[in-house]
């Protein structure tokens, strides 16, 4: 218990290098695996041996990383520091759309009105020249910068007028919402220069790869995994050092923190900021995948389909967020195939079920079982009572 | 990095370690602070016990930076005006405060609640780095012995009895090393053994701090043995020893003898 302790008291990077939290060397295996396994399958094993993964699959596996990311960079928020965003959306679409931008301009001069610059919309609408902020997104790391800067931006601006006024609780999840909504209203206007209505589509390929080639698809997804697996480890950093616990505390006891001396509301803007640049990048690998960003994205039922994937998993885990992504989307997948009519109810019925049953989710709740089951086998009575009591 | 602006002023009490004068706080037209002024001298203890609605709470918030008086002066060390800092600064200038209902981290071990509190730097950059040295964890180990919590230090705070919980919260006041320290009610729902060893805490820290309890326990106010202010619809009533004080007709009439 002790030698426990003391290992969190040495900073991060210690924490980090002797341990992650429980089940995370798992989690990073299975990454690990998949990012082995699932090409060497598809390349390698015939078309009709039974574990060969074809390449419409991989795409699919790829999506799902994405929101397993998007995922985690909400439970970063809610789970710890208790700020339950219903816009994360948001971030996810802007990132997608600065990855979009950058594969627009990749399309060149083979689009079907063939301008050597400017995208087929534009064209359309008779615009003759460039928005200035079309400019540079030509460059990949140019595109790469706005992927994390361009959430990252908004979030701070978001963050320092919400957390300063010590907006919290549901106002802020309201807020949130609000803030995608005026975007998704802001990207369907024709004259924002992103295409409007239909997004942006018909992307031709990244850095001078095919997007539809299988080993251009196959390179997304580890590109998707490693992604994924590197938000983990941030925010695994993140939330082992002292930081993750003034987090905690700020959930737990937000007037208790502040007496103890620490300015909450710049605590909340920092993990608010990498929260939103996690999800950005989520939606910089989720574009050349699926193929299209459009302002559908920005919609608030889709940032209040994450909340539920983190709720499913178990919020304060993150590996559960990652699981409750797959389950959740894995589940959409399957039964808006098999009952077209009924899915959304399922979904609904899936968050009741999971507030009232499963208020720690899957992996919480998994958990505090193990634990009771440790517990009777040790025989020691006196625990019931106590953990009775901190139901309350 | 904390600059302490110096105010010069006419008729304040520069040796005070705190200096309350006029202040009026009012919400909604209800006036929860009227004209309420006091001094606490350095290393005093002083009680305050009032009704009530008398204005304890509000008096606390007003000097941790919670509430912002309409009118009157609030100054700690002699200069430093404290309606112009929130509470976080406040409390880096060494105030320290326990809530009225035990205000810990419950999801968090003893130990790591007393890590929180530790006097220090507190800006998001250095927090994040931040790894414990030998000092800090004697320190941490040292309070953990005088709250009497030493065994307890792996275990959760919330899984803490009630007393217990009030003892951490002192623990985690005490490691912010304050050079003052605001009390709510420290023996609410505490046995009778847990009260006695509560008030010899307390006479024990007052000897290098200075303490405000703010207390409505008399037996418990009697064993601090300090001077004691009573508060009534937000101003002074009294102030004296409690025997002094317990004879006060006014004080009688209002507060002792309903």
């Amino acid at each position: 218990m002790a030698d426990a302790m003391y290992k969190t008291n040495k900073g991060p990077f210690v924490s980090l290098m002797t341990g992650l939290p429980g089940g995370g060397k798992t989690f990073l295996g299975i990454l690990l695996v998949a990012a082995l396994l699932v090409p060497l399958s598809n390349l390698l094993l015939p078309a009709s041996s039974p574990f060969h993964v074809p390449t419409y699959l991989v795409s699919l596996m790829g999506k799902y990383v994405c929101f397993a990311l998007l995922a985690l960079s909400v439970d970063l928020i809610w789970g710890f520091a208790g700020i339950l965003s219903l816009g994360h959306g948001a971030f996810f679409a802007l990132g997608g759309y600065s990855m979009g931008m950058y594969l627009m301009r990749q399309i060149g001069d083979r689009g079907v009105y063939g301008h050597p610059i400017l995208p087929d919309f534009m064209v359309f609408l008779n615009w003759t020249e460039l928005p200035w902020y079309w400019y540079g997104f030509d460059m990949f790391p140019f595109a790469i910068l706005m992927v994390m800067l361009v959430p990252g931006v908004l979030a701070f601006v978001f963050g320092w007028f919400a957390f300063r006024s010590r907006v919290t609780g549901v106002y802020l999840s309201i807020i949130t919402q609000a803030m995608t909504y005026a975007l998704l209203l802001a990207f369907f206007r024709n004259d924002m220069g992103f295409g409007g209505n239909n997004g942006l589509t018909d992307f031709k390929d990244i850095l001078g790869f095919d997007l539809q080639a299988t080993g251009t698809r196959l390179g997304l997804f580890v590109a998707s995994l490693i992604a994924l697996a590197l938000g983990y480890l941030v925010c695994c950093f993140i939330t082992q050092s002292k930081l993750g616990r003034v987090l905690i505390a700020i959930r737990d006891a937000e007037s208790r923190t502040r007496f103890s001396g620490y300015r909450v509301e710049y605590y909340k803007l920092f993990v608010f900021v990498v929260s939103a640049v996690l999800a950005g990048i989520a939606g910089a690998l989720y574009v050349p995948q699926v193929g299209i960003i459009n302002p559908s994205e920005f919609s608030p039922a889709n940032s209040i389909e994450v909340v539920i994937w983190v709720a499913v998993g178990g919020r304060g885990t993150l590996w559960g967020a990652v699981l409750g992504a797959f389950l959740v989307n894995w589940g959409k997948s399957y039964f808006t195939g098999s009952f077209p009519e009924a899915w959304l109810y399922m979904l609904g019925g899936l968050f009741v079920f999971t507030t009232l049953f499963l208020p720690k989710g899957i992996v919480g709740t998994s958990g505090t079982w193990i634990e009771k089951f440790k517990e009777r086998r040790r025989g020691s009575p006196e625990l019931a009572p106590a953990a009775a009591v901190k139901e309350e | 990095m904390m600059s302490t602006q110096v105010k010069e002023s006419k008729k304040q009490d520069l040796t005070s370690i705190l200096y309350l004068d006029g202040v009026s706080v009012s919400f909604d037209g209800f006036k929860a602070l009227n004209n309420l002024s006091f001094v606490v001298e350095p290393g005093e203890m002083r009680a305050i016990i009032g009704p009530n609605g008398a204005g304890k709470t509000t008096m606390m918030d007003v000097i941790t930076g919670k509430t912002k008086p309409d009118t009157g002066e609030v100054f700690f060390k002699g200069g430093i005006d404290l309606t112009k800092h929130d509470e976080a600064f406040i409390a880096n200038l060494g105030i320290g405060r326990k809530f009225q209902k035990p205000t810990v981290f419950e999801s968090q071990t003893v130990f790591h609640n007393l890590e929180l509190s530790l006097k220090g730097e507190k800006g998001v950059m250095t927090t994040l780095f931040a790894a414990l040295n030998d000092a800090e964890v004697a320190r941490i180990m040292e309070i953990l012995g005088v709250i009497r919590l030493t065994e307890k230090a792996g275990d959760l705070a919330g899984s803490l009895s009630h007393g217990q919980k009030q003892w951490l919260e002192i623990g985690m006041l005490l490691m912010q090393d304050p050079d003052l320290l605001l009390v709510d009610e420290p023996v609410a729902g505490m046995t009778d053994a847990e009260t006695e060893q509560t008030a010899d805490l307390l006479r024990d820290i007052s000897k290098t701090h200075s303490v405000v309890v703010v207390e409505h326990d008399m037996e418990f106010v009697r064993a601090l043995n300090s001077k004691v202010t009573v508060l009534h619809e937000g101003s002074v009533l009294a102030e004296g020893s409690l025997d002094t004080v317990q004879n006060n007709q006014r004080v009688i009439e209002v507060y002792l003898g309903r």
